[in-house]
């Protein structure tokens, strides 16, 4: 109980710098799969937080996914996709932004935090701004505390 | 087809609440074709039931199923072991299935998941229109395809009203006026003539203002 409060009073006021979260990041293969690619290859750092799934389109991604990653312990989840109007297959990048949105309001509806579900948009050469996203989510997903679903689960 | 949306999730919570084994049912046919009710919907509202049960604490086991249609006894009937094992079933087809599962498993509480929406077609893209209001007297024939019962939002039978303007009705510039639309069409088919073929007031009473309907082709029934 008292480890509930404390953890509780650290979520609203400072992140628990020692959680490590669990994000899952699906990533369009023409944009943030290869700007992952590229900040291997230019050795930048970054939390080590994200899986990484690949997409053919940020479009591909279903609300189920999303939901099923939270459902299954992810503390955060990261859709990636192409800057606007850039998107390969005309607008999956714009259809990625619907989906994601609306898998927020549902998980609002149940009781999970909407902000561990997220939308970005880069471009295949914008290794650093990836990598600033990771660190980004990351850094969100610790102030919000461990997922209420990821209990138990061996991190 | 028959067209529904999911009612919110906070509604299907509660009246979901304190059954410990769900079967979501889903309904192949036309909710699967409008993206409420079919296989796909039935795994996202499933995922949903779970996650909550999760947060609240509340052990919850969900089972997920779809047959053909929710509308046909045969249909319903595949679905009896995965109801005999629930404690509720949420049906997410339209209403006619919801009411169909109920009374073939009068022991069961069965609850709708969706809101049957509208009768009609999509207009692009995940848009449906209705088209519509089976009023059991179709007079598509003399509006030349296009029903002003449905689509007029005051049921002109002899033209337009005095609100029609530049095509559009006057509740709703978005809207089009009905009788704006059998215009161009009796024009664009020489039956503007048609216009002026006065129609009479029509049978409201076969459009379901006399109880419930009842539809019977006399040569099929098995004695």
């Amino acid at each position: 109980m008292a480890a509930e409060a404390v953890a509780a009073v650290k979520k609203g006021t400072e992140a628990d710098a020692s959680f490590q979260p669990r994000i899952v990041a699906f990533c369009c293969n023409f944009c943030a799969y290869a700007a992952a690619d590229l900040a291997g290859s230019m050795r930048l750092d970054y939390p080590p937080n994200a899986r990484v799934i690949r997409l053919p389109c940020s479009g591909k991604i279903e609300i189920l996914y999303l939901l099923r990653a939270i459902e299954d312990g992810a503390d955060g989840v990261m859709v990636m996709g192409c800057l606007d109007g850039d998107c390969h297959f005309m607008n999956g990048n714009f259809r990625a932004k619907k989906r994601v949105a609306a898998a927020k309001k549902l998980l609002e509806a149940v009781g999970i935090e909407p902000e561990r579900v997220e939308m970005y948009n880069l471009s295949s050469a914008m290794a650093s701004k990836f990598a600033e996203m990771i660190s980004d989510m990351t850094e969100k997903v610790r102030r919000l505390g461990p997922s209420p679903l990821g209990k138990g689960v061996a991190r | 087809m028959i067209v529904g949306e999911r009612k919110p999730v906070a509604e299907i919570l509660e009246m979901t609440k304190g059954y410990d084994r769900i079967f979501v049912a889903g309904c192949g046919t036309c909710v699967t074709v409008c993206l409420a009710g079919g296989e796909k919907e039935v795994s996202v509202l499933s995922s949903l039931l779970r996650i909550s049960g999760k947060k609240t604490g509340h052990k919850v086991k969900v089972v997920e199923g779809t047959i053909e249609r929710q509308c046909e006894r045969e249909w319903v009937g595949e679905m009896k072991d995965k109801v005999k094992d629930a404690d509720a079933v949420l049906s997410m087809a339209c209403g006619i299935g919801v009411q169909l599962v109920a009374e073939m498993y009068p022991e069961k509480p069965v609850f709708p998941a969706l809101n049957t929406t509208l009768m009609g077609f999509p207009t692009k893209h995940a848009v449906w229109l209705e088209n519509c209001r089976a009023c059991g007297d179709c007079m598509l024939h003399l509006t030349g395809g296009i029903c002003p019962i449905t689509r007029c939002a005051k049921q002109m039978l002899n033209g337009p009203c005095g609100g029609s303007l530049n095509g559009k009705c006057e509740i709703d510039s978005e809207i089009d006026c009905a009788w704006a639309l059998i215009y161009e069409k009796l024009k664009a088919t020489n039956r503007l003539d048609w216009m002026s073929k006065i129609q009479p007031p029509k049978r409201w009473d076969i459009a379901g203002h006399g109880g419930p309907r009842k539809t019977v082709k006399e040569e099929e029934v098995v004695p």
